[in-house]
């Protein structure tokens, strides 16, 4: 695995090289390589001389969860830009106010010319609301802005993904699902939550809990056996256990969002008279 | 004993070798056994005949003039389930109007070898609605071998016995063409059954053919309720042929196809649209083969079921779902006989394959919800491989059975997602296991002048079967819960003891006879609170475990009265019980039953009286869903008379079932389904000579 690595790297090191003394004669196309050919490309902010490439697994901008990846192309070279720092601020601008949204730091990635992130959107745009994303980054000590608009929206199936709420601690909390490809089997399940300190800003929140309750209301709501609940791992950073899924079709994930004295927080059981919690994710596949 | 492929081939090659010895152990006992004896002088003249080792009891369809079929029968062309209910050892599940469940000393499918011709078949129905008797049908059938216990073991590993479904041949009979028409029809379920056969037969060559249609309507039990959903319809046709290949070795084939429609099971919550089976197979018999070994028969086979519930025509469903099954079987067995002095040996080797396979899609009530889909039989491998030898060994007034069957069963389950759905509750569970499934038997059988004594002691164990090992949520109506099984099962081992004894005086003839079993790791769902329900409805989920013990006894006494040549008196009575280690019931263990005919023949004309009935059945347990049955006594009549029209034979019968037009059901009646009221049927067999 080392060596393949390593021939890998050579092998980029030596296109790179060939491509730097090649690019004023004869300049290479660089579709041919692009290392996000397996994902979409959901908006190129063009400014500055730069359009910076937006990709994501996803087809849109969700509510939710994304990940998303950037290249800047220097549209003078027509090449790609490397060890550029960045930095972002979507922004929601609502009639009466603005606010942020819970996002990561955008690192650099193996390969030097592809930074990624992610962000959560917590509500689709409409035709008076809109999301605007900030962009500021850094190529070669020199610093640039770019603004754009971006479409949110809801997910094409409808499904809650994300959850804005206000706990009994009196504090607004941001909670989203990771983007999961269900089985029927015991699946890897994982969130990340994030409490709202104000408009702009939203730190992530380590050591509770979430329990996890899997219903299908198309069947009586009946659950599934040998679920984990989701607890916080400080490696990844976000709250994972496991999501037993004994069929497919709907499924209502139930949860219950406790502090680390164990305190509920939001969400309720499900019983007999309680078909549902008021904090949930859905899954259909 | 079982083995998990966990990755480290040695262990399982360790109990390969373990299970290598033990074979060789037991062959060499056998051996030398017969070597011992046969060094001691010959006293006694050598015996053509074997004393009869007698606890089998053989029912009979056809009669020995085949021509006319199924004339001994109180009621000719009645369903083979009929039949089989009226045998003396087989008592049958109902669920219905067809497709019963047979059920041997309390035991059912997944305790009993179930065989057609010594073919292993496997039902396709997660629910049991479609056992293998439900595949052939009274036209194809000779007779029926019912073994009890290890008795049974010649065909598969078994607890509780075997039954085999043999087949009807012409076999080389020098009778030319032959031809059949029978119709019948009874009142009640507005029935309607034709029958035919075309067969020839000489001494180089034979085919036979023959069809059989019924179609049955809602039956109405006794006091005039209709029971809605309880129709069928139902076709079966079969070819069996043979050729003599030369004087001492034939080949034969045969074949036979089924199909259900419109099954309705008015004790569950979800008919049948189609039970279909494609069942065939071919053999090799010599008379003589290597050395002093005889009778040498060989036969490939292979089977196919579909079975597909559907709960399309019922009115009021919580949620529609569709619950398709397949079930395909291919084996061989072979065997030869081998005599030497008084002894009488069986050796035979056999081994099937089989995949069984069911899902279950339930449709949301809300349209824009995607369809839910599970697979309740995860498409299960299960190949199985054994040998079993018996030894008869005659001594003068008494003759002994010594039998066993070494077999070795391995599970694979193939499909991704059903492997994927059983790791829910068993993260750690292998693809692969295999298992050792052994069986030893000893019969002894003592004439004292005209009183027959029969003694054994056995020993078997089974593997679980593919719903108690992996089914999936699979719903069962009688409890109202959810089972789910268990692939870490130990195999289910019984102690056997069992013994007869036949007494005639004068024209009476008595028959007592007690079999106990004394089981260990006995099979059966246990409820698990932490468990919630899938099916809508259900009151809980159990997973199948295995109990300590549990113990059942079975005593039946039989008598028969030749009151004058003409008429004929027998009696059946029998009880039956069941316990687990803490002295809890077992389900569906049979209440004190009776049952007396009075049967008159004289000439061409003969008739029958009947009476059965049962006690209360006192010993239930509501954990499995059982209430009180009560007692019940019918009565039933029918007349019979053959007579000739242009030298061809004509056999009219009528008769009456369910006099007295009695509202009961039986204990093995699911959910407690009312049995058939009054019915009258009439049937005319018309043969071409």
């Amino acid at each position: 695995m080392k060596t393949i690595k390593y021939l890998l790297a050579t092998l980029f090191l030596t296109v790179s090289f060939i491509s730097c003394t090649d690019d004023t004669d004869d300049p290479i196309p660089i579709e041919e390589e692009n290392p996000l050919a397996e994902y979409t490309m959901l908006k190129a902010v063009k400014a500055n001389n730069h359009s910076i490439e937006l990709y994501s697994e996803q087809e849109q901008f969700t509510i939710g969860y994304n990940e998303l990846f950037i290249r800047i192309k220097d549209e003078a070279s027509e090449s790609y830009v490397s060890d550029a720092t960045i930095s972002w601020n979507p922004v929601m601008h609502m009639t009466e106010m603005m606010h942020s949204c819970p996002k990561s730091e955008v690192t650099k990635t193996e390969n030097a010319s592809v930074y990624k992130g992610f962000s959560i959107f917590q509500m689709p745009g409409n035709a008076d609301e809109y999301w605007e994303l900030n962009l500021e980054y850094t190529i070669n000590g020199q610093t640039y802005n770019a603004t754009e608009r971006i479409e949110v929206k809801a997910p094409s199936d409808g499904k809650k993904r994300v959850s804005v709420f206000m706990g009994t601690d009196e504090t607004r909390y941001v909670l989203a699902m990771m983007p999961i490809k269900p089985e029927v089997a015991v699946n890897d399940f994982s969130a990340v939550l994030f409490k709202m300190e104000n408009m702009m800003t939203f730190p992530a929140v380590e050591d509770y809990k979430i329990t996890i309750d899997p219903r299908m209301p198309g069947m009586g709501n009946h659950g599934s056996p040998n679920n984990e609940d989701l607890t916080y791992d400080s490696a990844s950073k976000m709250y994972s256990g496991k999501l037993s899924l004994t069929m497919t079709g709907y499924w209502k994930i139930n949860l219950k969002l406790l502090n680390d004295g164990d305190e509920v927080l939001k969400g309720e059981d499900v019983t007999e008279e309680n078909e549902s919690s008021s904090l949930f994710f859905e899954i259909e596949f | 004993m079982k083995t998990i492929f966990d990755g480290r081939p040695y262990r399982s090659r360790a109990m390969g070798l373990k299970g290598k010895a033990l074979f060789l152990v037991v062959l060499c006992t056998l051996v030398f056994h017969w070597k011992g004896t046969s060094q001691e002088p010959k006293v006694v003249m050598v015996k053509d005949s074997i004393l009869p080792i007698d606890l089998n009891e053989v029912i009979v369809i056809s009669s020995y003039k085949r021509t006319l079929e199924h004339n001994s029968h109180h009621k000719p062309l009645s369903t083979l389930d009929q039949y089989l209910e009226s045998s003396k050892k087989v008592n049958m599940i109902k669920r219905g109007a067809y497709a019963w469940e047979p059920v041997l000393n309390d035991m059912t499918t997944e305790r009993l070898s179930i065989t057609i011709d010594g073919m292993r078949i496997f039902g396709a129905c997660t629910d049991r609605m479609d056992p293998i008797t439900s595949y052939v049908d009274v036209s194809n059938l000779s007779d029926i071998h019912v073994a009890c216990g290890q008795q049974g073991a010649e065909h598969g590993a078994t607890i509780g016995g075997a039954i085999d479904l043999r087949l009807e041949k012409s076999n080389f009979r020098p009778d030319g063409w032959g031809g059949s028409i029978e119709t019948g029809g009874e009142t009640n379920n507005s029935s309607q059954i034709i029958g035919g056969e075309l067969n020839y037969s000489d001494e180089q060559f034979y085919v036979d053919t023959d069809i059989i249609y019924r179609k049955a309507e809602n039956y109405v039990a006794g006091g005039g309720q209709e029971v809605a959903f309880s129709q069928f319809e139902k076709y079966n046709l079969s070819v069996n042929a043979g050729y003599k290949v030369s004087e001492d070795q034939k080949l034969l084939a045969s074949f036979i196809f089924d199909e259900a429609r419109d099954v309705g099971y008015p004790a569950l919550p979800m008919d049948v649209s189609l039970a279909r089976a494609f069942i065939g197979s071919v053999s090799w018999i010599q008379t003589d083969f290597i050395g002093d070994f005889k009778n040498w028969e060989t036969k490939v086979y292979a089977n196919s079921i579909t079975h597909i519930m559907d709960d399309s025509q019922r009115p009021d469903v919580p949620i529609r779902m569709d619950m398709p099954g397949w079930s395909d079987t291919y084996g061989y067995f072979s065997q030869a006989t081998l005599k030497r002095d008084n002894h009488q040996f069986l050796l035979k080797l056999d081994g099937f394959y089989n995949r069984s396979l069911a899902e279950m899609t339930m449709y949301p009530n809300n349209p824009n919800e995607r369809e839910m889909f599970m697979l309740t039989w995860p498409d299960v491998r299960t190949l199985n491989n054994g040998f079993y030898a018996e030894d008869v060994i005659d001594f003068k007034e008494s003759s002994l059975k010594l039998s066993t069957r070494l077999a070795v069963q391995g599970f694979n389950v193939a499909d991704e997602l059903g492997l994927n759905s059983l790791r829910i509750f068993y993260p750690e569970m292998a693809r692969r296991q295999t298992r050792f499934l052994k069986s030893f038997s000893a019969r002894y059988h003592k004439k004292l002048k005209s009183v027959h004594l029969d003694g054994g002691l056995s020993y078997g164990d089974r593997a679980p079967s593919v719903s108690e090992g992996f089914g999936f949520y699979l719903f069962n109506s009688f409890d109202n819960h959810d089972y789910v099984g268990d692939p870490d099962l130990r195999n289910e081992k019984a102690i056997e003891v069992n013994t007869k004894i036949s007494v005639p005086i004068e024209k009476l003839n008595f028959s007592l006879e007690g079999n106990y079993f004394h089981t260990m790791d006995f099979i059966v769902g246990e409820v698990n609170p932490a468990l919630s329900v899938m099916t809508i409805g259900a009151e809980g989920v159990k997973i199948y475990k295995n109990l300590e013990y549990a113990n059942l006894y079975n005593i039946s006494l039989d008598t028969k009265y030749q009151i004058t040549p003409e008429f004929t008196w027998t009696g059946l009575v029998s009880y039956h019980r069941g316990t687990d280690q803490d002295g809890r019931n077992l389900p569906f263990i049979s209440p004190f039953t009776y049952n007396s005919m009075l049967q008159y023949t004289q000439g061409k004309f003969s008739g029958s009286l009947t009476m059965r009935g049962a006690a209360d059945q006192v010993n239930f347990n509501p954990e499995f869903g059982e209430d009180r049955t009560d007692a019940y006594t019918v009565f039933s009549l029918s007349l019979g008379k053959s007579f000739s029209i242009n030298n061809d034979d004509v056999y009219v019968k009528a008769g009456v079932e369910n006099i007295f037009d009695e509202l009961y059901s039986t204990y093995t009646d699911w959910n407690n389904i009312p049995r058939m009221g009054r019915n009258f049927f009439m049937t005319v067999s018309y043969a071409i000579n």
